[in-house]
């Protein structure tokens, strides 16, 4: 794995904006090749996404032949609903882009038959070539999208119940009312992430720390379902100083000595401009 | 990009870099329409896979609810009362130059006149919404004759009516018929006035009460029955009074029925009021606060005499007197300078401002769910406007209908 360290919030933001920036231009999607990128929710990756935006506005990076696909939507909130995933994709990052609507995949957790919302997702994402790099952030409980601790490693897109955790980490956008906050969703597998040509996993913020270390400093194990990515060919971390309050000094130090290398990749940052 | 035609095949805009009003704020949102109304694009975005087929750059105006003027009695020379063969000529020619003011909506004002001339205009205005040629005609407002005489002001005291025994008798023989009309101002005071204003509710007008020396009581009385408005706060009626406040009282009156709110109207072009009693006014009762002109014939016109009504006018600047007294008759400020005046006189926000000549004149005529807001749904009748509030462009249901020479 990389693991690219940056001193704080902003800095991991505008770090992982640009590799994706970088990726994005350097691909040259077209009408015939599209890029297909899997895409996160929460308070991590908004920062990345206000970058997105600000490249997208300053003419340096286009989203019109890129095919987006959600980790996850609530099931049976309203997706008018402020805090469904709609609204979150919607309001924080497709209203300011140029991207087709047709391209943005998002699961529908309202759908009749759920089970089939599921299986046609995975569907979509085969017809689309599979995904060129799938962002994903991680839980406290070491979660990817809602694949909860004792997730099969090997899982596909699904309907999940979610963690006691999970539900309580949600809660601060519903009023802090327990009650309000969904109990099922619909999720990627950590099967399908796994399918991704690249991961990329932002993590920012000391309550993640512990999270961390067990995803990248502990076996592959399902009850912290991010370890997974340890057995993917090429992932990236992106964090920020706090989010690496638990691991090894050791770790730290060997990734930040490496930062040379890593910044390469965003440096220089491309632009269609010059295409 | 291929084709967006899914649920509608009319075109769609989007207006960009704008502050609209939306949610009693300024926010920095794009603007959707489409058919004439605006539109929800995240709907648009999921449900139907759309996006825009052209935007518009507003170079960072302020996008409001197109403004609604609900008492104009004329302006360019055209008096509203005056009775003639083609009096929708006059309202056309008032309904497109006020498009300039950012008005989209308005009510067509007669003052007190004989039935000959109601029966004759009344039937010759439709209800209808604006275009290009103007803006819509939301139904009139009569302004009498069921007044008082004290407070008669600029109105000929000889077309003065009561009510005898019938009340609604009075109403149908001198105005006709209620058809295209939207409100009626009359004093509460007069005999017999509860149930003409219970019926004229129950026919969907709105009742306002003024030129009128009602008590508080009295004019809490029209409230129950369903009297909903305040033709020009201050003017034509008592005056305050700590141990009896008038109808001024009902800004604050605990006597109004539950979900009900008592709005009224005030010129705000720095003559007919003090700025210290509109701040009394606003301060007591914002939500309530409809920006009105009370135009009249004179207004867009050069100094001089001209005709209201049955009546001589003299302009002098920006006051207009009833000729050879000092009894004002109306004004010639415009909507829009009523707005900036009102903003200034108040120290309110711009917001506020905004809503007091739209989102509140639309409460008021009970079409707030399609006129004077900027909610998806609406109709697009729009006013853009520069920080200093002037107006740089109005449209209605989407349509550009004025845009101001650069």
């Amino acid at each position: 794995m990389r693991l690219v360290i940056l001193d704080d919030y902003e800095l991991a933001s505008e770090w992982a904006a640009k590799y994706i920036r970088n990726r994005i231009v350097e691909f040259k999607p077209s009408a015939d090749r599209y890029f297909t990128l899997g895409l996160p929710t929460g308070s991590t990756p908004y920062g990345c996404y206000q970058k997105l935006i600000e490249f997208h506005r300053s003419g340096d990076l286009s989203f019109k032949y890129v095919k987006t696909f959600n980790m996850d939507e609530y099931v049976g909130l309203p997706r008018v609903h402020p805090e469904s995933y709609h609204s979150y994709m919607w309001n924080n990052f497709f209203k300011h882009i140029d991207i087709d609507p047709a391209n943005a995949h998002i699961l529908d957790g309202n759908a009749e038959n759920l089970e089939a919302e599921c299986n046609a997702y995975e569907q979509k994402i085969a017809a689309a070539g599979g995904i060129e790099l799938f962002v994903g952030g991680i839980g406290p409980d070491g979660h990817i999208a809602f694949n909860e601790p004792g997730s099969s490693l090997v899982s596909r897109t699904r309907v999940k119940t979610l963690a006691k955790d999970t539900i309580v980490a949600n809660a601060r956008f519903f009023g802090n009312d327990l009650s309000k906050v969904p109990t099922m969703a619909l999720t990627v597998g950590v099967g399908t992430v796994m399918d991704a040509k690249e991961v990329m996993i932002l993590i920012t913020g000391a309550h993640k720390a512990f999270a961390l270390y067990k995803a990248i400093e502990e076996g592959v194990n399902h009850m912290w379902t991010v370890s997974a990515f340890q057995q993917h060919p090429h992932t990236i971390f992106v964090c920020d100083e706090d989010a690496t309050l638990e691991l090894r000094v050791k770790t730290v130090k060997y990734f930040k000595g490496l930062m040379h290398v890593h910044n390469r990749l965003v440096d220089p940052v491309l632009s269609i401009k010059d295409q | 990009m291929p084709s967006n035609k899914s649920v509608s095949d009319a075109p769609i805009i989007q207006f960009t870099d704008c502050r609209i009003l939306r949610e009693h704020k300024l926010q920095r949102e794009d603007l959707w329409v489409r058919d004439g109304k605006i539109l929800d694009p995240e709907k648009l975005f999921f449900d139907e896979q759309g996006y825009a087929d052209c935007r518009l750059d507003c170079g960072g105006a302020i996008v409001a609810p197109g403004f609604i003027d609900v008492q104009i009695n004329g302006g360019y020379g055209v008096d509203f009362s005056q009775p003639c063969e083609d009096v929708s000529a006059g309202v056309s020619l008032v309904a497109k130059k006020i498009l300039e003011h950012g008005v989209t909506s308005f009510c067509p004002t007669l003052v007190t006149s004989p039935p000959a001339v109601y029966h004759q205009v009344l039937p010759q205005i439709n209800v209808h919404n604006g275009g290009p040629d103007g803006a819509g005609v939301l139904g009139f407002h009569l302004e009498g004759p069921f007044i008082s005489s004290e407070k008669r002001g600029a109105h000929p005291e000889r077309f003065l009516r009561t009510f005898r025994s019938g009340g609604s008798d009075d109403l149908m023989e001198t105005y006709g018929s209620l058809d295209n009309v939207a409100m009626v101002t009359l004093a509460p005071e007069l005999p017999h006035s509860q149930s003409v204003v219970s019926t004229l509710r129950q026919k969907g007008v709105t009742v306002s009460l003024g030129h009128s020396v009602a008590n508080l009581s009295q004019a809490e009385d029209a409230v129950r029955h369903g009297a909903s408005f305040i033709t020009h706060l201050f003017n034509a009626m008592l005056p305050f009074h700590h141990r009896d406040p008038g109808i001024v009282g009902l800004l604050t009156s605990d006597q109004i029925p539950a979900g009900r709110t008592v709005f009224y109207g005030m010129i705000a072009d720095g003559i007919h009021t003090n700025p210290a009693a509109l701040r009394i006014a606003h301060r007591a009762h914002p939500s309530g606060l409809v920006l009105v002109t009370d135009a009249i014939t004179a207004m867009g016109l050069p100094p001089g005499r001209h005709t209201l009504g049955q009546q001589v006018v003299q302009i002098q600047g920006l006051h207009a007197y009833v000729a050879g007294t000092k009894t004002l008759s109306g004004s010639i400020a415009t909507m829009d300078m009523c707005v900036r005046h009102f903003k200034q006189a108040a120290g309110c926000s711009v917001e506020d401002a905004l809503e007091a000549a739209a989102l509140h004149p639309a409460r008021l005529l009970g079409i707030s769910h399609r006129k004077g807001s900027l909610h998806y749904g609406a109709d697009a009748d729009l006013v853009l406007l520069d920080d200093g509030l002037r107006v740089r462009t109005t449209y209605i249901s989407g349509e550009e209908v004025w845009r101001a020479e650069l």
